[in-house]
C-alpha cells in the first residue's frame, strides 16, 4: 500500500508547484524504496528508462525550422491572410483546423501537424488574428485564453480520432492485451467503435468554440465601451 | 535500413550546438546553466547507449537538479525585431508557407510511401521507428528550403532553435521523465495496487454500476498514472473483462475501444501527460502552466459522461 505515496509525491508536488523534474525523481524513489529497492537501483532504472524513452524528446526536432520561419516573418503572414478575410472568427478558425486535424489522423497521418509544428507558427497567430478581426485588439488575458483553446483543439481532435486509425498503437496495444486475455479481434472492430465518440466530441468541443465566440465577443464590445 | 541512430544523432547534435550557443550568451546570466543542461541532454542522445544504467540515472540526476534548484535562465539570441519580421513577411508574402507546408507532406509521404519500401529484404526504414525518421526528413528537407529561399543565416537555425527550446525550458524533458517514470511505477507495482483497491471497494453489481465504474476508472487512473496505456491493462482486466465481458456478456470491441477513450477524457485533464498539456502553455507563452488543461476539462468531462452513455448503450445490444 505504501507504494501508492509515489503518486502522493507527484499530487502534492505538483499542486505546490515544485519543479516537475525533481517532483519526477523524488516520486520514483518513493515508491521504489517502499517496493523494497535501494536509491541506487531505482536511479539505475530511472535512467535506463530514461534512456530507452529519448523517442519522447525528438519531437523537438522541429524547433529549428519552426524559429527559422518565425524570424523571417512567418507569424506575421498567416496573421495578415487572416486579417484579410470576411466572416472569419477564432470559434470558426479552430473549427476548421479540428475538422482537418480530425479527419487526417483518422487516415493515419496525425504526425502531420502539432502544437510545435501547427499551433505555435500558425493556428495561434491567426486564432489572435481572427480575434482582433472582429472584437478589436484582445486583452493579455485574452490573448492567452485564445491560445489555451488552440492548443486545446489540437490535442481534442487528435485523441477523439486516433483510434479510427487500425495500426495506430492504442489499437494494436487493445488488439494484444484482449489476444492475451483469450479475445481474439481484427483491429478493424476497435477502430469501428471509435467513430460514435469521434463525432460526439466534434459535436461538444465545436460547440464550445462556438460560445467561446460569444464569449469574446462579449469581452470586446465592455473593453469598446471603457 | 535507416533506424532510429540516426534521429538521435541529429538531436543529439541540436541539442549539443544549443549547449555551445548557450555558454556564449552573455545576456543570460545563467547562461552555464542552461548550457550544462542542453549538453547533459546531448550527451544522452550521442552517447545514451554507452553510458549504462547508472550512468544515465546519474546524468537525470544532473537535470533535474539543474532545473530543481532554478539554474536555467532567459536567454537572448540574436533575432530579428517585429518591425523587422513584418518587412520581411510581405516581401516573402506566401513563400514563407512553402517550407511550412514541406514539414507535414514530407512526413505523410514517409508514412505512407516510404515506410512499406522495400529493397529485397531489407526495409528502407525500421517500420516501427518510421513515424519519427520520416519526421526528422522533412525537418532537414524543409530548412535547406527555408534557407536558400529565404535566404536566413546558417547558424540561425541553431539560434532560433534554442529560442524555442529556451522559451519551454526545462518543461520539454518533462514528458521524457514522466515516460521513465511510468516505467518505475510499473516495476513498484504501482498500478496492480491501485487495480487491488477499485475491484474491492467499488460497486460493480449493476450493468450501469460497472460501466461507469470502467470508464470513470479509466479516466482517474490515466490522471494519476499519465497514459492511459498504462490504465488499460489494470482496469480491462480487473473490471472490464471479469465483469462488463464474461458476466454481463458485453461485446469487448465496444467495450475495450470507447474504455480506451475515457481513459484520453483523463489525459486531457492530468498535468502528468506534459507534452499534450504541460509543454503547449510554454511554447505559447502563457503564463499559467495549467491554462490548457483548464480548457480541456469541459471537453474531456462531457466526453465522458458521453463515452459512459455510449457503453451502456451500444455493448449490450
Amino acid at each position: 500500500m505504501l507504494i501508492l505515496l509515489g503518486v502522493v509525491v507527484i499530487v502534492i508536488g505538483f499542486s505546490i508547484r515544485l519543479n516537475p523534474l525533481l517532483v519526477v525523481v523524488l516520486a520514483a524513489l518513493t515508491s521504489g524504496w517502499f517496493a523494497g529497492l535501494s536509491p541506487l537501483a531505482v536511479i539505475a532504472a530511472f535512467g535506463k528508462a530514461f534512456n530507452d524513452n529519448r523517442f519522447v524528446s525528438t519531437a523537438y526536432l522541429v524547433l529549428p525550422l519552426v524559429g527559422l520561419l518565425e524570424r523571417a516573418g512567418l507569424r506575421e503572414q498567416a496573421s495578415r491572410i487572416i486579417a484579410g478575410l470576411r466572416g472569419v472568427s477564432v470559434g470558426r478558425l479552430l473549427i476548421g483546423y479540428m475538422i482537418f486535424r480530425q479527419a487526417t489522423t483518422a487516415v493515419g497521418l496525425m504526425p502531420i501537424a502539432g502544437q510545435a509544428q501547427t499551433i505555435r507558427p500558425l493556428v495561434a497567430p491567426m486564432a489572435e488574428a481572427a480575434a482582433e478581426v472582429r472584437d478589436g485588439p484582445p486583452e493579455p488575458e485574452t490573448r492567452y485564453a485564445i491560445r489555451a483553446m488552440a492548443a486545446a483543439t489540437d490535442n481534442v481532435a487528435v485523441f477523439f480520432s486516433e483510434d479510427i486509425f487500425v495500426a495506430m498503437g492504442s489499437v494494436l496495444l487493445m488488439v494484444g492485451f484482449l489476444t492475451s486475455s483469450n479475445i481474439v479481434l481484427d483491429p478493424i472492430h476497435l477502430s469501428v467503435w471509435a467513430i460514435p465518440t469521434a463525432v460526439a466530441a466534434f459535436v461538444v468541443h465545436a460547440g464550445r468554440l462556438m460560445l467561446f465566440d460569444r464569449r469574446l465577443a462579449r469581452q470586446g464590445k465592455a473593453a469598446g465601451k471603457s | 535500413m535507416i533506424r532510429l541512430g540516426v534521429v538521435y544523432l541529429l538531436a543529439g547534435l541540436m541539442f549539443a550546438g544549443f549547449a555551445v550557443l548557450s555558454a556564449r550568451d552573455r545576456e543570460n546570466p545563467k547562461r552555464f546553466g542552461n548550457s550544462a543542461f542542453w549538453a547533459l541532454v546531448g550527451l544522452s542522445f550521442l552517447a545514451g547507449d554507452r553510458l549504462g544504467d547508472l550512468g544515465n540515472g546519474v546524468l537525470v540526476l544532473g537535470l533535474a537538479l539543474l532545473a530543481g534548484f532554478g539554474q536555467l535562465g532567459r536567454s537572448n539570441p540574436a533575432t530579428t525585431s517585429a518591425d523587422e519580421r513584418q518587412v520581411l513577411s510581405q516581401r516573402f508574402g506566401n513563400r514563407l508557407f512553402i517550407p511550412a507546408l514541406i514539414l507535414p507532406v514530407v512526413v505523410g509521404v514517409g508514412v505512407l510511401v516510404l515506410k512499406p519500401l522495400r529493397f529485397g529484404d531489407v526495409a528502407l526504414m525500421d517500420p516501427k521507428q518510421a513515424t519519427l525518421i520520416s519526421l526528422a526528413l522533412a525537418v532537414l528537407i524543409g530548412l535547406a528550403t527555408a534557407l536558400i529561399l529565404l535566404r536566413q543565416p546558417l547558424a540561425s537555425p541553431w539560434q532560433e532553435g534554442r529560442r524555442l527550446i529556451d522559451t519551454v525550458s526545462w518543461a520539454a524533458l518533462l514528458p521524457q521523465f514522466l515516460a521513465a517514470l511510468g516505467t518505475v511505477f510499473a516495476l513498484a507495482g504501482v498500478g496492480n495496487q491501485i487495480g487491488q483497491l477499485v475491484t474491492t471497494w467499488l460497486p460493480v453489481d449493476t450493468r450501469l454500476a460497472a460501466v461507469s465504474v470502467y470508464c470513470v476508472g479509466m479516466a482517474v487512473f490515466t490522471m494519476l498514472l499519465g497514459n492511459a496505456f498504462a490504465a488499460f491493462p489494470i482496469l480491462t482486466g480487473g473490471v472490464a473483462i471479469p465483469i462488463l465481458v464474461n458476466h454481463f456478456g458485453g461485446n469487448p470491441a465496444v467495450i475495450a475501444s470507447i474504455g480506451m477513450l475515457s481513459g484520453f477524457c483523463g489525459t486531457l485533464m492530468t498535468p502528468l501527460a506534459a507534452n499534450f498539456n504541460l509543454v503547449p502553455p510554454a511554447l505559447l507563452e502563457i503564463p499559467d502552466r495549467y491554462a490548457v488543461i483548464k480548457a480541456q476539462i469541459p471537453t474531456a468531462l462531457l466526453m465522458l459522461t458521453i463515452n459512459t452513455g455510449l457503453m451502456y448503450v451500444l455493448a449490450f445490444r
